[in-house]
């Protein structure tokens, strides 16, 4: 199994090397960067490519480590018993398998995306350590141990919002995905939107740069910010020259709103624009 | 072969572990990549690095082994140009000054001193060498030399065949770089603990039910609230040397305050002394005994200084050392007094810390905490932070 890019997914160099080199070693992959630059959307790409089945578990501040092995619901046992249900003997119908279970338990490998990690107390990756590492765990209540019949392909995400341990980190490998330059960014364009217009496309990506390159911004817009913007230009059917326009009234982008999403960097943006305009004339 | 590039990573303070290193040799015995560097290069590092900070320590590792280079220990640290600059002129003699003048005057030279350090500072390795070839001053390898100006000709190494880890786009992801709000609030998180105290005055539904269907009848269980439990007293220096750094204690103090429930703050004047106050305007009517802050706020409080600790040394050591008022006791023996009451303490200074060897009276306030002082850098940050919650 190698992994290559896609159709839709524009993979860099070290990027397709880190995830083929997880897939050849069976280890975790862990993958970092800005919000906005295809972390989630690596793993999507990578079951679709290879054709097998991805399990997503979306991880929560209130996610437990066991919730991904399984989860004992006690509280329908309880209630079955009360209705005399015979499946109440069996505790069996009472474990819930989480994800990490599905996942080993199935007979082809599978992609098992582990995402924002870094939201889970911080606690969560230790207790995970056995599981990713020797993909087994023990199931108290049954007394049995599930081990993965073949090794999912993991992708963990994190926004680093706070440090893994060192132990957790040592088992994986580590990606950190760059914001895109100017060339692969036309290439992720094109992969979404292959009609765009190339003067359009041109005038777009200068003025995105431009505004990341604005000083001070809280939260720069990153690739997923340009794709919706990109939608909304095409749907409006703006004209490149809008784009560009050195009218008075025009002269701050269409539906900047896609692309700065907080009221004080639209602020910022504004009077940037307008003291430049103030030089010019 | 391997096994010294290990070392050489460890050697540039990578935390780097045996186990990752087999990682590595295994991923090369599966045939993971071909032959080229470029793709062992990205196999290492996706094998040992396992956070983009480091990714900067690593490029500098790796084209030092690959290129068999040697940096030159200590030039690694950007020298600020403030301090060039003095330096430069204080060691020029006249006949040198007057030669400058004939190739342009100062100003063109500082001008293209300036373009020159800012192209150093995109290109550090490359910088390296040029302090390595420059000689044995660092002046003159910027090139103020009698003999004519270098500054430009060396510009002609052959650049073509900068290597991925020559580019080092990583280094502002350096944890060495200076702070933001955002980060800093990120760092202060290291201290949060969360946990549940006093009074179980919250009905626990999660354990009511799961404990009711285990025992099959009705159990109630009830649990304190889950609060963040730490508490900081924020002390800062305000005024005189330390307006230089008034934008960074401002973002420090705002993400402190949205960071803690229990953040107590007040402001001290280079040294802490008989008291402390709160409202910069009010400082002198109203103002609280530092006795009263040490009874006050419990042992448990985690006390952060936040200050250059540039001032005279007698500021620190001596009775009536203070420039605003005659005090009885020793700025020394206050400092005492708080770190022996609060055993987690730190003290946060802005300055640069190449440059605390040079200032006597930072060296005696690093002495007086304990060696606990850290520069407000992302991993001077973290280090503290790391103290505080030991």
């Amino acid at each position: 199994m190698r992994f290559a890019g896609s159709e839709e997914y524009v993979a860099t160099e070290d990027l397709t090397l880190a995830v083929n080199a997880a897939i050849t070693l069976e280890r975790p992959l862990l993958i970092k960067g800005e919000p906005g630059t295809g972390k989630t959307m690596l793993a999507v790409q990578v079951a679709k490519a290879l054709g097998i089945p991805l399990l997503e578990w979306h991880i929560k501040s209130t996610t437990k480590a066991q919730q991904g092995l399984y989860e004992y619901d006690a509280v329908s046992r309880l209630r079955d018993s009360q209705l005399g249900d015979p499946r109440v003997q069996d505790i069996h119908n009472y474990i819930v398998k989480g994800m990490l279970w599905q996942a080993f338990s199935r007979d082809t490998p599978c992609v098992l995306l582990i995402d924002e990690v870094d939201k889970a107390d911080i606690e969560f990756p230790n207790d995970l350590l056995r599981e990713l590492d020797r993909m087994e765990f023990y199931v108290y209540e049954t007394r049995e141990l599930i081990k993965a019949k073949t090794r999912p392909i993991v992708f963990i995400t994190s926004n680093n919002e706070k440090e893994l341990p060192d132990a957790f980190l040592r088992r994986c490998f580590f990606h950190y995905i760059r914001f895109p330059e100017k060339e692969t960014m036309e290439k992720i364009v094109d992969v979404h939107f292959p009609k765009l217009k190339k003067n359009l496309l041109r005038e777009a990506l200068e003025v995105f740069f431009e505004i990341r390159e604005v000083p001070g911004l809280k939260k720069k817009p990153s690739t997923s910010e340009l794709l919706d913007w990109l939608k909304l230009l095409l749907s409006e059917d703006i004209p490149p020259e809008a784009l560009r326009s050195k009218d008075r009234k025009t002269i701050i982008p269409p539906l900047h709103g896609a692309l700065l999403k907080n009221e004080q960097d639209v602020h910022l943006f504004e009077r940037l624009v307008f003291m430049t305009r103030a030089k010019n004339n | 072969m391997l096994i010294d590039f290990f070392f050489k990573l460890k050697g540039h303070k990578l935390p780097v572990s045996i186990k990752e290193f087999l990682t590595l040799l295994e991923a090369l015995q599966k045939g993971v990549i071909g032959t080229s560097i470029d793709e062992f290069y990205y196999l290492s590092r996706t094998t040992m690095v396992k956070d983009e900070s480091n990714f900067d320590k690593f490029d500098r590792a790796f084209a030092e082994f690959w290129e068999g280079v040697e940096a030159i220990p200590g030039i690694e640290a950007q020298i600020p140009l403030e301090w060039l600059l003095k330096q430069a002129e204080l060691t020029l003699s006249d006949e040198e000054k007057k030669m400058i003048e004939s190739l342009g005057g100062w100003e063109k030279l500082m001008e293209t001193l300036k373009k020159r350090l800012e192209e150093q500072k995109e290109r550090h390795q490359g910088g390296n060498k040029w302090i390595g070839t420059g000689g044995t001053s660092p002046f003159g390898a910027y090139g103020f030399n009698p003999e004519g100006i270098r500054i430009g000709q060396k510009t002609s190494r052959n650049r073509s065949a900068v290597k991925v880890w020559d580019q080092r786009e990583y280094q502002n992801l350096d944890d060495s770089v200076e702070l933001g709000t955002r980060n800093i609030k990120v760092a202060l998180r290291r201290l949060r603990r969360f946990a549940r105290q006093g009074a179980p005055d919250e009905f626990d539904l999660e354990n009511t039910i799961s404990s009711t269907a285990k025992k099959a009848y009705l159990d109630i269980h009830m649990r304190p609230e889950r609060r963040n439990t730490v508490k900081v007293l924020l002390l800062l220096d305000i005024g005189g040397s330390m307006d230089d750094h008034v934008k960074l204690c401002q973002e420090m103090f705002s993400a402190c305050k949205t960071e803690f429930k229990h953040l107590e703050y007040f402001y001290f004047h280079n040294c802490l002394y008989d008291f402390v106050w709160k409202d910069n305007r009010r400082r002198h009517a109203e103002r609280t005994r530092t006795w009263d802050l040490l009874h006050k706020y419990g042992h448990d409080y985690k006390v952060i200084f936040v200050g250059d600790a540039t001032m005279s040394p007698y500021e620190i050591l001596q009775p009536g050392g203070s420039i605003e008022y005659y005090n009885e006791e020793a700025g020394a023996v206050w400092l005492k007094r708080v770190t022996d009451v609060y055993q987690k303490c730190v003290w946060l200074n802005p300055e640069p810390e190449e440059i605390w060897g040079y200032r006597q009276s930072v060296q005696v306030m690093k002495e007086l905490m304990g060696g606990r002082m850290y520069p407000t850098t992302m991993g001077g940050l973290e280090k503290a932070m790391k103290i505080l919650t030991k």
